[in-house]
């Protein structure tokens, strides 16, 4: 019989937690509460003896000093309604894990199989509230009920039927081993109903290249011999359905495209992803020659540079973006804890020094209607700050550069791009790290984490929209502290090779990562019915794909077994042997002794042909604003500071441990009060070196709504610009690209697919164009084409995005650069022209408008400023430097500002202006985007070093670093148009989100 | 003289090994070693070979059970493979010898949490003060200026002139304390030795951010009755070069940051007393 132990802080202890649900109440539902107390419930279901129990509750459940006890007895008291939160069934209760590992150190031996510890939450509220407001709280705020199930008791009910009583929330089921198989002989149909009920995500197409390859009489010949019939079985299906998803397969990329541009002009572009990714890579190599720097580009989980001699750099950038949309926090969480195991699962792995977060939601204070299904906006930006939180502080990574963009269409779905590098010896055992090989006759191991029916169909259910049925089962709650106990492990086994290969399950569970594998050397036997499992009744086909988190696959020489196991063991890691790997050609799947899947690698990985996608480029006429002169334009430089898009976002920052692992040198904050926002991140991943990375990124995604191409080429420079402001260096640099798309293929659904996909190509071409011209080689990336909402009525596409991060190298982190100003006196310098290029800009989102003229990138013009800088830079002749990105030149100067605690005062009339003169004003000067610039502060003493290093490129001094506390711009007319006091401007810029 | 001697502890969810084991190399330590929990609970490496503990930062068990709870409890209860000591017992052996412990931040909630801190009378395994959620409720990476009392036993904070500057990463960093008794006994005993507090290190302060968490007294460190064992929040191998600084672009600072002192401490103590 399960038994509850009941935790309840002491009277007089505050309870923090109880406080910010109190205070969430009131600001997100609106409904007054006059207190909020927490009890945390463990139910456990084993059998245990009442000292046993009670030594539990006592020791390691109860903190005695501010927390109480009780064992089946209702604790809570004073109280109008108890609402409790506990988890469904078979979703993952991390702290119900660690309750029921720590009675096992207490009784001497683990808990038996099937015995359980699970966790729940009870919420006393107190004050004038109805049952229906009790149910609100429940839904709207404590419970995921995807994941989550809630009791609401009233304060009468409560004291008559004695408390709540014990709910045990285990997976009932037994193991069937069912294998179905699904006769595809069957009209058009049928098979898209096959498709859609199974959530396969496979097109008609699709679904008769497999109806032919079951027809063909040597398939079936082959396959009686193995014992299979004539008909696919569930579990080859659904790893087809794996392997040929959007999310695993990128068609879009690999699509031949018809793309026709505003001229009429046609081009054939075979496969995106080889004419203009790879291609951008193999181009930036070949001219580098001698001095290519890139080591394993787009064929591993990560790409991996060169660092110096005897270090490698590895980095990645994953989204996340349906499973937040469904469970912010664990969506979130999975993210970033999964993008870790991409650099450990890249080469022989690698040691994790940092991520990257950067997030794109709709307004978290959105007042209007939103479809049903999807959260509001401030739930998703709760929950997915939190988690990332939590899924980073947790590992011990430290999470130094990221940011947040608003867009009311990221309601529609928020965007969760998780970043992670990491750092690997050059060599291990004098074999190159990031290569890896399989030889048949390895053995297949998986480490880690047990699979359940947490993520079934993640991988096809994030390549549909999101719409009213998406299920249930593909969100996953991460598990940091498991998979940071592999890691641990695992890193010791890598630097003692014993093993081969290694990869992460991500996407498909094991049907991805073995069957990758297998193409490796050629072919697999695997016993499904080997894996271990968290509870009972999963049938084989979900063993294969489930996305349970935490899990590495391996390939281990015979020889290093043993060795492998017996560490893991002492470790206390869970390794478990599942097969072998062959040659066969063959990915062959059995469950016992009986073969249940038995697939040629060849039709698995190559069977498909490439998708035909139309592309037609229309440009967009958006209406061109007409802005009358102003006097002042103080007014409007506070709106901007306090817009969303460049509002301080400290509140957030503050909960990421950025500086774990020792080796932060630029901060994420930095400045007289160390809240100035910096540019880009350096740090040292080497403790007793200088040597640094510096990591930077670049996103603007309102550019897309006048032209995508110019969106990219903005990201790209907007990243590097970044990268260099701090002192990155040009000599070694790289670039990574994450598109996220709304669904871009004509259809029904999308009539304007054509027109997205034009998009698409556009940015394409921009990011060969730019990264070519940069020397910016392009080592990984990950795309998410579907980025949309969809319920049958209401139709929300996110704006088509690039999230461009560069990663490079700084030879000495001393000479790093922040954006603060420094001193009175020093002079402010503008690097680079400035045109009449609002168009997309904050200034004319500030005044509802769109516009036309979106800022265009002179790679040239860029290239030299920033390559001039950098020798500024290496020989100490810059004080600060900003860059100019939303809200150009004034917000930058503000931040500068506000953040070195001195005034600036700038003479709009020396700012160096390019295009028709028609075009100047003050509102061009103050605000236009233009890319490729950089505010820089320098000593008098310094100035004309500092001029000499610039000579050739366009750069002008437009003002000082003043004493007093103020920002003030003169106009071209003459007349201030700008003056502020530097705490208003601070104010302005620190208070929307400070109590988020 | 003798090999100053460091072990660093990692495994189940620490974090702070390698730049705390850096900082033990840079204090003055011979050795710095890192060992795996795992490796101490085999037998491979012991307590007993090493003269300076440090249990450093990070999320032991994920603060499953409240932060370091799950982690005390496993070092009270599982024992030494092929033995039947207990880890807690060369523990006990091991400052009854008259070496050192350091906990920073997680490490600093896993002694108090066993009972080692602030250990009144001796007692080294009964808990007496706690460390719970912050006020704000929520994770805090910022930093803080602590007011050091010179008049502390502590060992590893002598030589300080009025106070050090140092990052505080937690979200479960509020100090508090079951009586007013213990309170009073660690205030007149001067166990107290780092109080948060304004830039000047005048007075402490029960003001956010400058105290981030709402400790009681405004205690950001306390140590045992004979100096050798300490706990802080705050991360001192956070702070051993100018470039860790958060203004180190703007001000002119020596190159060795403030937390360096701790090892420094650490390790002329133990070349001095063993």
């Amino acid at each position: 019989m399960p038994h509850r132990i009941e935790i309840t802080l002491k009277d007089q202890v505050r309870d923090p937690r109880g406080e910010r649900i109190k205070r969430e109440i009131e600001h997100f539902l609106h409904l007054e509460v006059a207190e909020v107390r927490t009890i945390d419930v463990y139910t456990v279901d084993a059998a245990l003896t009442a000292e046993q129990l009670e030594a539990a509750a006592a020791g390691p459940f109860c903190d005695p000093v501010i927390q109480e006890y009780s064992i089946d007895q209702a604790a809570a008291k004073d109280f109008d309604y108890v609402i409790e939160v506990g988890f469904r069934p078979g979703v993952t209760d991390n702290v119900g894990r660690t309750a029921a590992e720590a009675i096992g150190y207490l009784i001497g031996k683990p808990l038996a199989a099937g015995e359980a510890v699970y966790t729940s939450v009870q919420y006393l509220l107190k004050g004038a509230l109805s049952e229906a407001d009790a149910k609100k709280i429940a839904t709207g705020l404590l419970c995921n009920t995807l994941i989550q199930r809630y009791q609401i008791v009233d304060a009468a009910t409560f004291a008559a039927q004695g408390g709540i009583a014990a709910f045990v929330p285990k997976v009932s089921g037994e193991t069937k081993a069912a294998v179905n198989e699904i006769e595809l002989e069957v009209s058009d149909e049928e098979l898209m109903r096959i498709s859609r009920d199974g959530v396969l995500a496979l097109t008609l197409d699709e679904m008769k290249i497999i109806q032919a390859h079951y027809r063909d009489p040597e398939v079936r010949k082959v396959r009686a011999e193995v014992g299979l019939g004539a008909r696919p079985t569930d579990v080859e299906l659904e790893a087809l359905a794996q392997t040929w998803s959007e999310h695993c397969k990128h068609k879009i990329f690999s699509a031949d495209v018809e793309y026709v541009d505003e001229n009429g002009n046609k081009e054939e572009i075979k496969s995106l992803f080889k004419s203009f990714i790879q291609r951008t890579t193999a181009d930036v190599r070949k001219a580098l020659g001698e001095k290519d720097y890139c080591l394993s580009v787009f064929k591993d989980n990560a790409g991996v540079i060169r660092f110096n001699d005897d270090w490698s750099l590895v980095f990645k950038v994953e989204t996340h973006n349906s499973p937040s949309a469904l469970d912010p926090y664990g969506g979130a969480l999975t993210g970033i804890v999964g993008v870790n195991r991409d650099p450990f699962g890249t080469g022989m792995g690698a040691k994790l020094i940092f991520n990257t977060d950067v997030f794109c939601f709709a307004d978290p204070f959105y007042d209007k209607e939103l479809p049903s299904r999807l959260l509001h906006p401030r739930r998703i930006y709760e929950g997915v700050v939190e988690g990332v939180e939590h899924g980073g502080n947790k590992s011990g990574i430290p999470t130094v550069n990221g940011s947040l963009v608003f867009d009311e269409r990221f309601a529609g779905k928020p965007l969760v791009f998780c970043g992670t590098a990491g750092i690997m010896p050059a060599k291990i055992q004098g074999e190159p790290s990031h290569e890896k090989k399989i030889l048949p006759g390895d053995v297949i191991v998986m480490t880690g984490g047990r699979i359940g029916k947490d993520g079934i169909h993640g991988a096809t259910f994030s390549s549909e929209e999101l719409n009213e049925n998406s299920p249930v089962s593909a969100v996953q709650i991460g598990d940091p502290i498991t998979q940071k106990r592999m890691f641990d492990f695992l890193i010791r086994a890598r630097d003692k090779r014993l093993y081969r290969f290694i990869t992460d399950n991500g996407a498909g569970g094991l049907s991805s990562s073995i069957g990758e594998m297998s193409e490796e050397c050629g072919g697999c036997k695997l016993d499904l019915a080997l894996a271990p499992l968290k509870y009972p009744g999963l049938n084989p086909w979900e063993i294969l794909i489930s996305e349970a988190q935490e899990r590495m696959s391996l390939a281990i020489p015979p020889a290093c077994l043993d060795e492998f196991l017996a560490m893991a063991k002492r470790f206390g890691v869970e390794a478990t042997v599942l097969g072998t790997f062959t040659d066969s050609g063959v990915f062959h799947i059995l469950y016992g002794d009986k073969t249940v899947a038995y697939l040629p690698l060849s039709f698995m990985h190559a069977g498909l042909p490439p998708m035909r996608i139309p592309a037609r480029w229309e440009p967009p006429k958006n209406a061109e604003p007409k802005l009358e002169p102003a006097a002042d334009y103080t007014g409007d430089l506070n709106a901007l500071l306090s817009s969303l898009n460049i509002c301080s976002k400290e509140s957030v920052v503050r909960r990421y441990d950025h500086e774990v692992q020792g080796g932060s040198v630029v901060k994420p904050f930095t400045g007289v009060a160390n809240d100035g926002p910096s540019d880009a991140a350096v740090h040292r991943p080497i403790l007793d070196s200088f040597e640094a990375v510096v990591v930077g990124h670049g996103i603007v995604p309102r550019y897309s709504d006048i032209d995508a191409y110019h969106m990219a080429a903005n990201a790209i420079d907007e990243g590097l610009r970044n990268y260099v402001a701090v002192g990155g260096s040009l000599d070694l640099v790289a670039g990574l690209d994450n598109f996220c798309w709304c669904d871009p293929v004509l259809s029904e659904r999308t009539p304007d697919g054509p027109y997205k996909m034009a998009q698409l190509v556009r940015a394409n071409k921009a990011l060969y164009d730019y990264c070519l011209a940069f020397s910016l080689p392009l080592i990984s990336g990950k795309d998410s084409m579907k980025n949309d909402f969809y319920d049958g009525n209401v139709k929300i596409s996110i704006p088509p995005t690039l999230l461009f991060s560069v990663i490079g190298k700084m030879e000495d982190a001393r000479k790093a650069v922040t954006m603060d100003v420094k001193r009175p006196g020093d002079l402010v310098y503008l690097l680079g022209a400035t045109a009449d290029e609002l168009g997309g800009s904050e200034y004319y989102a500030l005044k509802g408008a769109v516009g036309n003229h979106v800022p265009k990138v002179d790679a040239q013009a860029a290239l030299a400023t920033y390559s001039g800088y950098h020798a500024a830079l290496e020989q100490g002749l810059v004080a600060s430097c900003h860059d100019l990105s939303d809200g150009g030149l004034a917000v930058a100067a503000a931040e500068s500002a506000f953040a070195g605690g001195f005034g600036v005062a700038i003479d709009l009339c020396q700012v160096p202006f390019k295009g028709d003169k028609a075009g100047r004003s003050d509102a061009v000067l103050l605000f236009s985007e233009s890319a490729s610039r950089l505010l820089v502060t320098v000593r008098p003493e310094k100035a004309a070093s500092f001029e000499a290093c610039l000579k050739g490129t366009t750069f002008a001094k437009i003002g000082e670093v003043s004493v007093d506390p103020i920002v003030t711009m003169e106009g071209i007319n003459g007349g201030i148009v700008v003056s502020a006091d530097l705490d208003q401007l601070k104010e302005s810029w620190q208070s929307p989100l400070r109590e988020l | 003289m003798t090999k100053a001697k460091a072990l660093v502890i990692t495994g189940n969810g620490t974090n702070c090994e390698n730049e705390a084991a850096h900082a033990c190399r840079l204090g003055g330590f011979d050795e710095a070693r890192i060992a795996h929990i795992s490796e101490l609970m085999s037998g491979e490496v012991r307590l007993d070979d090493y003269h300076f503990l440090n249990l450093t930062g990070g999320f032991l068990d994920g603060d499953d059970l409240g932060s370091a709870k799950a982690q005390a409890n496993r070092l009270k209860n599982a024992t030494v493979e092929g033995k039947s000591e207990r880890l807690v017992e060369q523990i006990s052996r091991f400052i009854a010898d008259g070496k050192l412990i350091l906990g920073v931040c997680n490490g600093f909630q896993l002694l108090v949490k066993m009972g080692m801190l602030p250990a009144l009378g001796g007692d080294y395994l009964k808990q007496s003060v706690t460390l719970t959620y912050n006020n704000a409720g929520r994770f805090q990476d910022r930093w803080c200026y602590l007011k050091c009392d010179a008049s502390s036993p502590s060992l590893y904070t002598a030589g300080i002139s009025q106070g050090i500057y140092l990052p505080v990463r937690h979200g479960e960093g509020k100090f508090l304390v079951d009586t007013q008794a213990t309170l009073d006994a660690i205030e007149s005993k001067h166990l107290a030795c780092l109080k948060y507090s304004d830039s000047q290190y005048t007075a402490p302060t029960m003001e956010f951010p400058e105290n981030p968490n709402g400790s009681v007294n405004a205690i950001a460190g306390i140590c045992d009755e004979t100096g050798r064992i300490m706990g802080l929040m705050p991360h001192p191998e956070a702070f051993v070069h100018r470039t860790q600084h958060p203004r180190w672009t703007r001000e002119e600072l020596p190159e060795e940051g403030d937390g360096l002192i701790f090892f420094r401490n650490a390790a002329q103590y133990i070349k001095k007393t063993f």
